[in-house]
């Protein structure tokens, strides 16, 4: 029987419990999406969602799982509302659970107002165009991969490779050149092991960002379904901080993998028609829901910068969460597995990677005239020095020309000095763009058919000229 | 009558309401209170199944739904010129107005703004015979578009009984009275027409004459017609965007649509804040005042991204049917197929191919057939075309996967994007083995007529360059380039020379981003005779090392950014110095010899 509590309805007659599911008998007044609170002997109060309604019935995803309910003395609680966090300034420097509830042992923060967490699209009329280049102080993302304000970035990584110490370092270093703006750092972690949790933690907290930084911990040993929130959670704090506050704030969401792997759980116990690999075919509309909440606003101050973490299963970049990803998202970081290998950090395998937004946010008036350019033609001389390197394994370097020689040898000074960086090293622009030239200056003139005469004569120090 | 059910179900974007027997198919429907835009896809006794565009979030069952008695339709008149749509035809930035930077739902603005006045000027008068489609007068919408107002195709023969004078009219005023079939009817500036419908038109014509691009490798190589088909297939990061960007930019056509469906935000604002800045090559004039864009991006309501696509078509047949080329660029079909896949499994339809319905070929049929170059319905007689070029985004970049195959099938220029090359950065990605024009024939004919009669032959040539190239360089893999004799080596210095000096194509220098056919044809004429008397100086006795040594090679790799369109003389000039080259070449072995 319904009965009207104080919030919201509550319905007893449960029909069935399967898998991450609970469906309610009887519900004639729930509406979809709305958030249920469920109650059961000795289990506490857990959430769920509304996912499907009609014929008396609804399907509810219950977040923290239906462990230990029981269609009997199972009461559900529909709350009239979908779910939304508080939001204000007090979320900095504060610690969360996957749903937004507070870990740090601090009373919830005072809510200045209440956000539905899924957001509503961006119109893209009044979106910003972005263009504000951000210093991360590795050259490889800034030289060729360079960063803006509102952009979407994610890294595609495998096991083991050290995608977190490359966000980290970003989360760290990232500056806007000359600008004293404020930002903050909002950290999702999905479903993620404790150690790389505490590892974000204690880097954020060394840098002394951790007081700018709301973060939001959906570990491995937590439920998989409140995955499927805690992205929402993170980036609806997000939109406050940017757009209510005006502060420029980095995102970063680690790992989109088990988010994927949660909404193909649900997909599967509602027995929908699966896509490829057996994720729902709505996949790619879901991930964009989250993805394209980066951007700028016109007439706005704030920024959201978003750097999602996604770990390739069996480093295979056609995977459907990293071939749909990068069909959202504005450009890719792709880690490579035989880099990591040969002990270079950050293991960027850079022909395969890209930033789409590079080309506004370079050139005089951001960075430097001649980065576009040296930027093509590092790629374009990486790109025939790896050529080479497979032909010289069967024809051997004798059966190679002079020039393909001098590639060579450009390969490996890429990678070592420029590509090569450590953890905590920071370099400005101009370092970047010194160490390009400076491998660049291994070729000869003629073979930079991708940068400007001028730019050549200027910047160009080959080895003797060299004091 | 219109119906009035109620909700009974609902899952995301498909809602069930009962009570709707009196429902028609397609027809459109106003669901809940916030009255949100849905239509209606299939019905079963007196239940109905709406596909609702906008955000179901907070809907309950036993919320009231509303026939509204007509499909899913666009209003067509003055006004649509540079605005930007969402895929139900409301303007984004009136939606803006009313709701702020995020889009809320059940806003209801009318798609044309109603408010504004335009200069009509009448091209009928008192007692003209008029017919479908006929035009009655002229508004100047933009400074590039003569917008021609129609008589709407569902008007048969009729008699003009009275026509406004000259002057300043709003799309409600009345502008002339017709006699049709012993009925009176007032007609506007403006009409509506069902999206999921073709235009009529009189005839079809043959695809004779080439869509312009700019585009080297498109034009030269792979052409599309005006009226034509096309899709551009490739996996993400391989510039299937800035590629259509670039069609859309630089067609010669007169109105462009762009419809963004399903894809990143930040694109459409990117077309809209370079769009005002690019001017038309023809007229100097900012593109926007030729462009229409339909943006239902990835994270807005999925149904009304599979409605966006109808919406452009049916926008572009209308510019087609006042006699002029318009081009659509769809970014991205397989977004928009992804949605029929997202409507047909929340409906428990039986899935065909990867989850996708087993309409989806058809579906892909019928979009594709509304190209084509016609002679519009009425008078005076015009001839006006669709062109329409659709991307692809198969699933890992596996061009077997169902929405790449079914396109195939229904387009006739294939520019398929390769990864590999979009790796090296050689841009616009499209590999130019596995790429295909169906127009070649048909516009062999232009192209000698009215550039070069050796177009064809120029052509020819060049690609079997690239063809031979790509043969050798198997051996090569295996060998390595010293086991060629030099007569090959040559044409793989040429397929090399022609990929980055001719193939390769920068959107964003500004001189490289757009190539006039002179410019393109002279240029393949310079890498040609450059490949013949490479050929005869080598048969003659040079080594292939002073060929490569040639110091104005880096100039023609650097033509295509130093030289100008319009700067057709210093392109000639390049070829006469090319050719001195290789006569200092041919005196130089002697030279040699003495010393």
């Amino acid at each position: 029987m319904p009965s009207k509590g104080s919030g919201g309805i509550e319905y007893t007659q449960i029909q069935e419990i399967k898998g991450p599911l609970l469906i309610v008998k009887g519900a004639t007044k729930a509406t979809y999406d709305e958030l249920v609170e469920i109650e059961c002997r000795g289990e506490g109060k857990k959430l769920g969602r509304v996912l499907e309604v009609g014929g008396g019935l609804a399907v509810i995803q219950v977040f923290e799982g239906t462990t230990g309910l029981s269609v009997a003395g199972t009461k559900a609680r529909f709350l009239g509302r979908t779910m939304e966090i508080p939001v204000s300034d007090e979320l900095l420097g504060r610690v969360f659970d996957g749903l937004g509830r507070p870990l740090d042992g601090l009373p919830e923060p005072v809510g200045h107002d209440f956000r539905d967490v899924n957001g509503a699209p961006m119109n893209p009329e009044r979106r910003d165009y972005p263009t504000d280049f951000i210093q991360t102080g590795v050259s490889v993302i800034d030289g060729m991969l360079t960063l803006v304000r509102g952009q979407k970035l994610p890294i595609f990584s495998g096991a083991g490779m050290p995608h977190n110490m490359l966000a980290a370092q970003v989360a760290r270093q990232a500056t806007v050149r000359g600008k004293g703006e404020d930002f903050a750092v909002v950290f999702g972690a999905i479903g993620v092991q404790h150690g790389e949790a505490a590892f974000f933690k204690k880097t954020l907290e060394e840098s002394g960002a951790i007081k700018r930084s709301a973060l939001f911990l959906n570990l491995a040993d937590d439920p998989a379904i409140e995955r499927i929130i805690t992205p929402r959670v993170a980036l609806t704090a997000a939109e406050y901080l940017a757009f209510d506050l005006g502060m420029h704030v980095l995102v970063i969401l680690t790992d989109i993998t088990n988010y994927a792997e949660a909404l193909r759980e649900i997909s599967a116990a509602r027995e929908e028609v699966p896509g490829r690999k057996g994720y729902p075919g709505y996949l790619y509309t879901d991930l964009a829901a989250n993805y394209e909440r980066a951007g700028r606003i016109k007439n706005k101050k704030g920024s959201i910068t978003q750097m999602p973490i996604l770990s390739m299963p069996s480093d295979d970049i056609t995977h459907p969460i990293s071939d749909l990803t990068g069909y959202i998202t504005e450009g890719q970081i792709v880690q490579g597995r035989d880099l990591f290998r040969k002990d270079i950090y950050p293991p960027v395998s850079v022909l395969m990677s890209l930033s789409r937004l590079m080309k506004d946010g370079v050139g005089k008036d951001q960075t430097r005239e001649d980065h576009m350019e040296v930027s093509n033609q590092l790629y374009d001389a990486y790109s025939r020095a790896q050529e080479l390197r497979a032909l010289a394994e069967i024809v051997g370097k004798a059966g190679l020309s002079g020039v393909d020689l001098k590639y060579l040898q450009y390969g490996d000074i890429f990678e070592q000095k420029f590509l090569k960086q450590s953890y905590l090293e920071n370099r400005t622009l101009e370092d970047t763009l010194r160490l390009a030239w400076e491998a660049l200056s291994i070729l000869p003139t003629s073979e930079l058919t991708k940068i400007k005469d001028s730019y050549v004569k200027e910047y160009y120090t080959p080895e003797e000229k060299k004091e | 009558m219109a119906v009035k059910g109620k909700v009974v179900w609902i899952n995301g974007p498909a809602v069930k309401a009962e009570g709707m027997a009196e429902a028609k198919m397609y027809e459109t429907v106003e669901v809940g209170q916030d009255k949100m835009v849905g239509e209606i896809i299939r019905i079963t006794g007196d239940v109905a199944f709406i596909q609702v565009y906008e955000s179901t979030s907070g809907l309950s069952p036993g919320e009231p739904v509303y026939g509204t008695g007509h499909p899913l339709s666009v209003s067509l008149g003055p006004g649509m010129m540079g605005t930007i749509y969402d895929g139900l035809q409301r303007p984004l930035d009136k939606i803006a107005e009313k709701s702020g930077a995020y889009i809320q739902r059940g806003v209801n603005i009318t798609p044309l703004p109603m408010e504004n006045s335009w200069k009509f000027r009448p091209s009928k008068k008192k007692g003209d015979e008029i017919e479908a489609g006929s035009i009655l007068g002229v508004v100047k919408e933009t400074p590039l578009v003569d917008h021609k107002i129609l008589v709407p195709p569902t008007v048969s023969t009729a008699k003009v009984l009275d026509i406004v004078k000259e002057g300043n009219y709003s799309l409600e005023d009345t502008i002339a009275t017709v006699q049709s079939s012993g009925k009176k009817l007032d007609l506007k500036m403006y009409h509506q027409w069902p999206v999921r419908k073709p235009r009529p038109y009189k005839e079809r014509f043959d695809p004779e004459v080439p869509l312009l691009t700019g585009q080297r490798v498109i034009d030269t190589f792979f052409p599309i017609a005006k009226g034509g088909t096309g899709a551009i297939p490739g996996g993400f990061g391989t510039g299937k965007t800035v590629t259509l960007h670039q069609v859309a930019a630089w067609a010669d056509s007169k109105v462009v649509l762009h419809v963004g469906c399903g894809e990143r935000g930040n694109e459409m604002t990117e077309v809209l804040v370079k769009f005002p800045e690019l001017k038309d090559p023809a007229s100097g004039r900012p593109l926007m005042e030729r462009t229409i864009l339909v943006a239902n991006v990835s994270n807005m309501p999925v149904a009304a991204r599979e409605a966006s696509v109808y919406t452009g078509v049916t926008m572009a047949e209308y510019y087609r049917d006042m006699g002029y080329d318009v081009v659509l660029v769809a970014d991205s079909t397989s977004r928009w197929a992804e949605a029929l896949r997202e409507m047909s499994g929340r409906l428990e339809e039986m899935p065909a191919e990867e989850g996708y319905p087993s309409y989806l070929a058809s579906r892909l049929a019928e979009f594709y057939e509304r190209a084509g170059r016609v002679t519009a319905l009425g008078s005076p007689e015009r001839i006006g075309s669709v062109t329409l070029i659709g991307a692809v985004s198969p699933s890992g970049a596996d061009f077997t996967e169902p929405v790449t195959t079914h396109t195939i099938r229904f387009i006739r220029t294939f520019w398929a994007l390769d990864t590999r090359l979009a790796y090296s950065r050689h841009y616009p990605a499209i590999n130019w083995m596995t790429s295909y024009s169906g127009y070649l024939d048909y516009i062999e004919k232009w192209w000698s007529k009215n550039v070069d009669k050796e177009w064809s032959h120029l052509r020819g040539e060049a690609y079997q360059i690239l063809q031979r190239e790509d043969a050798l360089k198997e051996i090569v893999r295996l060998l390595g380039p010293e086991a060629l004799p030099d007569e090959e080596k040559l044409v793989l210095d040429l397929a090399r020379m022609l990929k980055i000096g001719f193939l390769q194509q920068s959107a964003y220098d500004e001189v490289d981003s757009y190539s006039s056919p002179e410019k393109q044809i002279r240029l393949l004429k310079i890498f040609v005779d450059f490949h013949h008397q490479a050929l005869s100086a080598l048969r003659g006795g040079t080594s292939l090392g002073d060929i490569r040594s040639i110091p104005i090679i880096p100039n023609i790799l650097r033509a295509k950014f130093d030289i100008k369109s319009e700067e057709l003389d210093k392109l000639d000039k390049l070829k006469e110095e090319t050719s001195q080259a290789f006569k200092a070449l041919s005196t130089k072995p002697e030279v040699k010899a003495v010393a």
